[in-house]
C-alpha cells in the first residue's frame, strides 16, 4: 500500500455563533485506508466531513486533498472525490436507473461507459430488481446501496461516507461493509462516519470525537493498548448498588452493566487498580479483561478524557 | 461545451421526468389557464350593466311609471326596490342594497312638457329644470361613470317629441374593436397574467426544492455548473410556457371570438421571450427564498404588481410616472404591450424590438445573477 496522503488538515476549526462545532482538527489519512470518526450526535462529525468535501468554508484552518490545497481548488476535485451524504440525497421520484443516468450525466460519462459502468453498479449492488423502482418507494438498505453506487459512480479516489448505515439492518450492513472493503482494496480511500462500535472496530485507523474536539486516533489495537485506563469485569447480586458505590470514587472512569456483568474502567494513573477495587467492593471477585473499542469510547469522552 | 451540454439536458430530462410524476403540477399546467381564461374572460367586463337601483317616486303617476319602464329597458340599471323618501333610499345605498337610485318629483308630468318644449325651442336651457335626480353611490368610478351615462338619455317614447341631434364635434372611429367588447383586450392580456403567474411559481420553487428534499448536498458535490442547472432547470419550463399559451389562444379564439389578427410566428416569438423572462425571475427568487413557502409568498409579491401595473386592469398611460417606471421594471408590463399589439393590431415583432430586447435583456440577466447568486456551498 503506497503512503501517499490523502487527506491532510491542519487546526481545522467551524464555528457557527458561539458554537464551536470543529475544533482544531488535524488528520493526516493515507491512500487505501478505511478511515473512521467516531462519535456522538452532534460531535462535529458531519461538519468536519463537508469541511473536507469544500461544501463548507472552514473558519480556520486548511484542508489539503491528493496534495492539492481544497480552497480554490474544489471543482477540479469534485471529479476525485465521492460523497454519500447522511440523509438519502438521490431524488425520490426518479426510478433506480433514472438516478443512476442522472448521476452519470452529470459526471460526463460517455454514452458507452455511462452504460456499462451502470450495468457493473446495478450487478455489483444487487439492483437488478429494482431498477424500475421509484427511490423513495425503497427500503432502507436498497436506498443506501443505491446512494452507494451513485457516490462511486465516477470511480473516486477518495470516497466520504457519513453515517451510512444509521438506517438499516445488521444484515444489510455486513454486506455494506463488504463492498467498503473492496473499494478500499482496489486503493480508495475511504473517510466514514459512525456512532456504532462494531462498524468503529472495522476501520483500519479512527479518530474519536467529542463536541468538535479529537480526543484520540489511530489504530482500534493502538486506542485499546493507549486507552488510559484499566477494565475489570464482576458478577454477582445487586450491581446496581455496586455501581453507585464504585461510580462516586474519583479513580473509577465508568462502571456499566452489561447482561449479568458490570464492567468497570479504572483510570490508569491509579498504581494499584485491583486493590482499590477490593476495597469499594470487598464481597465481590474482579477479573481484568481485555479492552473494547466501546471501552476506549467512554474512557476518551465524558469529560473523562486524560489530557 | 460539450460536457456542459450534456449536463445542462441531464437536469432537463431529470425536470421533466420528475415533472410527468407530480400529477398536480402537470394538471396546473393545463386546468390553470383553462379554468382562470373561462372564468375571467366572462367574468372580467368593464361595460357596467343592470347596475342594482331604487326608485322613489313621487309623481305616482302614469308618465313616471312609463318613464321607469324605460331606463329599466336601457338594461344599464335593475330597478329592484322602490322607496318612499330619498332618506330611506340614501341608507339602502349606504347598507349596499343598491348602488343608485332615481328620484322623480311631485310634478314629474308638468317637467316632462317643458323639457320638450324647451327642448325644440332652447336646448340650451334643457337642464335648468330637470326632470329628475340620480342619487348614486360614487365610490366606484366605473359605475358612478355608468350612471353619468343616462343625464343625457332621450325620453322619446314619453314625451311624445323627437329631440334635435346635439351638435358633433369630433367623430370618433373605434378600430381593432369596433364593437367594444372588453373581452378582446382581456383575454391577451390573461396570457401575460397566466404566464406570469405560473412560469415564476415553477422557477421560484426549483432551487429550494432541491434544498428542502435534501439533493442539494449531493447535487453541490458534483462537478455541475451553477449556469448548467440553472439553464436546464428552465428548459422543461419552456415547453409548459408554450403549451399555455396555445390553450389560451385557442379557448380565447373559439369561446370568446378574440381574433388573432397578426403572425403566430410573432406571437409564439413574443411569449417565448416573455416565457424565458418570467422563468428567470423565478429562479433569481429561487436563489433568494430559504424554503418553498417563502419563494412562495416571493412570487405573490412580484404577481401583484404584475396584475395591476401591466396595464392588464388599468391603462398603462393613466399612471402616475412613478408607477409607470415601476411598470418597465416587470416583464408582464413589456409583454403586455407586445401580445395586444400583435393580437390586436397586427402588428410584427420586429416592429416591437424595444420591448424584445427588453425581455432578452431581462433574461440574460436573470440568468447571471441566479447562476452567480447559487453558490455550491453550504
Amino acid at each position: 500500500m503506497s503512503q501517499e496522503r490523502v487527506i491532510e488538515s491542519h487546526g481545522l476549526t467551524k464555528q457557527f455563533g458561539d458554537n464551536l462545532a470543529v475544533n482544531g482538527l488535524d488528520l493526516s489519512i493515507t491512500q487505501g485506508t478505511i478511515y473512521g470518526f467516531l462519535g456522538p450526535n452532534g460531535c462535529g462529525k458531519s461538519t468536519a466531513i463537508r469541511m473536507l468535501t469544500g461544501l463548507l468554508e472552514p473558519t480556520s484552518g486548511a484542508v489539503t486533498l491528493f496534495g492539492q490545497p481544497i480552497k480554490h481548488h474544489e471543482e477540479s476535485l469534485k471529479q476525485r472525490i465521492g460523497y454519500m451524504t447522511q440523509k438519502f440525497s438521490l431524488y425520490d421520484n426518479l426510478t433506480v436507473l433514472e438516478n443512476l443516468r442522472f448521476v452519470a450525466s452529470i459526471y460526463g460519462l460517455g454514452r458507452q461507459q455511462r452504460k456499462a459502468r451502470i450495468q457493473e453498479l446495478i450487478q455489483l449492488y444487487e439492483l437488478g430488481a429494482l431498477t424500475k423502482q421509484l427511490a423513495g418507494a425503497m427500503s432502507g438498505g436498497q436506498k443506501q446501496r443505491l446512494a452507494l453506487a451513485c457516490a462511486t459512480l465516477h470511480q473516486p479516489e477518495l470516497l466520504f461516507l457519513d453515517e451510512p448505515t444509521s438506517a438499516v439492518d445488521p444484515e444489510n450492513r455486513r454486506d455494506f461493509w463488504e463492498h467498503l472493503f473492496d473499494l478500499s482494496d482496489q486503493g480508495t480511500t475511504i473517510l466514514v462516519s459512525t456512532h456504532y462500535m462494531d462498524e468503529a472496530e472495522r476501520c483500519h485507523a479512527l479518530a474519536i470525537l467529542e463536541n468538535g474536539h479529537k480526543r484520540a486516533d489511530g489504530t482500534p489495537q493502538q486506542l485499546m493498548n493507549d486507552m488510559p485506563a484499566t477494565v475489570f469485569e464482576t458478577q454477582g447480586p445487586q450491581l446496581r448498588q455496586l455501581k453507585q458505590q464504585l461510580v462516586s470514587h474519583p479513580e473509577i472512569l465508568s462502571a456499566a452493566q452489561v447482561g449479568t456483568r458490570l464492567r468497570v474502567l479504572v483510570n490508569k494513573t491509579c498504581a494499584q487498580p485491583a486493590t482499590l477495587l477490593h476495597t469499594l467492593g470487598a464481597e465481590y471477585c474482579f477479573d481484568e479483561v481485555r479492552p473494547s473499542l466501546e471501552d476506549v469510547f467512554v474512557a476518551n469522552t465524558g469529560g473523562r478524557h486524560v489530557g | 461545451m460539450w460536457a456542459s451540454l450534456v449536463r445542462i439536458w441531464a437536469v432537463a430530462i431529470k425536470e421533466l421526468k420528475q415533472l410527468s410524476r407530480d400529477r398536480v403540477t402537470f394538471a396546473m399546467i393545463v386546468m390553470i389557464p383553462l379554468v382562470q381564461l373561462i372564468l375571467f374572460g366572462f367574468a372580467i367586463n368593464t361595460d357596467a350593466r343592470h347596475i342594482t337601483a331604487g326608485v322613489v317616486d313621487y309623481a305616482q303617476s302614469h308618465t313616471s311609471r312609463a318613464l321607469v319602464q324605460t331606463v329599466q329597458a336601457s338594461q344599464t340599471v335593475s330597478f329592484t326596490e322602490s322607496y318612499y323618501s330619498p332618506q330611506e333610499a340614501t341608507a339602502a345605498i349606504i347598507r349596499g342594497d343598491i348602488k343608485a337610485v332615481l328620484v322623480l318629483p311631485h310634478d314629474l308630468d308638468r317637467r316632462i312638457a317643458l323639457h320638450a318644449k324647451t327642448l325644440t325651442q332652447d336646448p340650451a336651457h334643457t337642464l335648468d329644470e330637470p326632470i329628475g335626480q340620480w342619487l348614486v353611490d360614487g365610490s366606484d368610478t366605473l359605475i358612478a361613470a355608468t350612471v353619468r351615462s343616462l343625464r343625457n338619455m332621450p325620453l322619446t317614447d314619453i314625451s311624445n317629441t323627437v329631440a334635435p341631434k346635439p351638435p358633433v364635434t369630433f367623430e370618433v372611429v373605434q378600430w381593432f374593436n369596433p364593437e367594444q367588447r372588453s373581452v378582446v383586450n382581456i383575454v391577451p392580456g390573461l396570457l401575460a397574467i397566466i404566464l406570469t403567474m405560473t412560469m415564476i411559481l415553477f422557477t421560484s420553487a426549483a432551487i429550494v426544492r432541491e434544498r428542502e428534499q435534501g439533493n442539494m448536498e449531493f447535487l453541490i458535490n458534483t462537478p455541475i455548473r451553477p449556469f448548467e442547472l440553472m439553464l436546464g432547470k428552465i428548459t422543461p419550463y419552456v415547453f409548459a410556457g408554450l403549451i399555455q399559451v396555445s390553450i389560451i389562444l385557442l379557448v380565447g379564439h373559439m369561446l370568446f371570438a378574440v381574433p388573432i389578427r397578426g403572425g403566430l410566428l410573432s406571437l409564439f416569438g413574443a411569449a417565448l421571450l416573455f416565457i424565458c423572462a418570467s422563468l428567470t425571475l423565478g429562479l433569481v427568487i429561487s436563489t433568494v427564498a430559504k424554503t418553498q413557502l417563502q419563494a412562495m409568498q416571493l412570487t405573490v409579491f412580484v404577481l401583484l404588481p404584475s396584475i395591476l401595473l401591466s396595464g392588464f386592469m388599468f391603462p398603462y398611460q393613466a399612471m402616475p410616472e412613478l408607477a409607470q417606471w415601476l411598470a418597465e421594471g416587470l416583464p408582464a408590463t413589456h409583454f403586455m404591450r407586445m401580445v395586444r399589439a400583435i393580437v390586436l393590431r397586427e402588428a410584427e415583432l420586429s416592429s416591437l424590438e424595444p420591448d424584445a430586447l427588453w425581455l432578452v435583456g431581462f433574461t440574460l440577466i436573470g440568468l447571471a445573477l441566479a447562476s452567480l447568486r447559487f453558490k455550491k456551498k453550504l
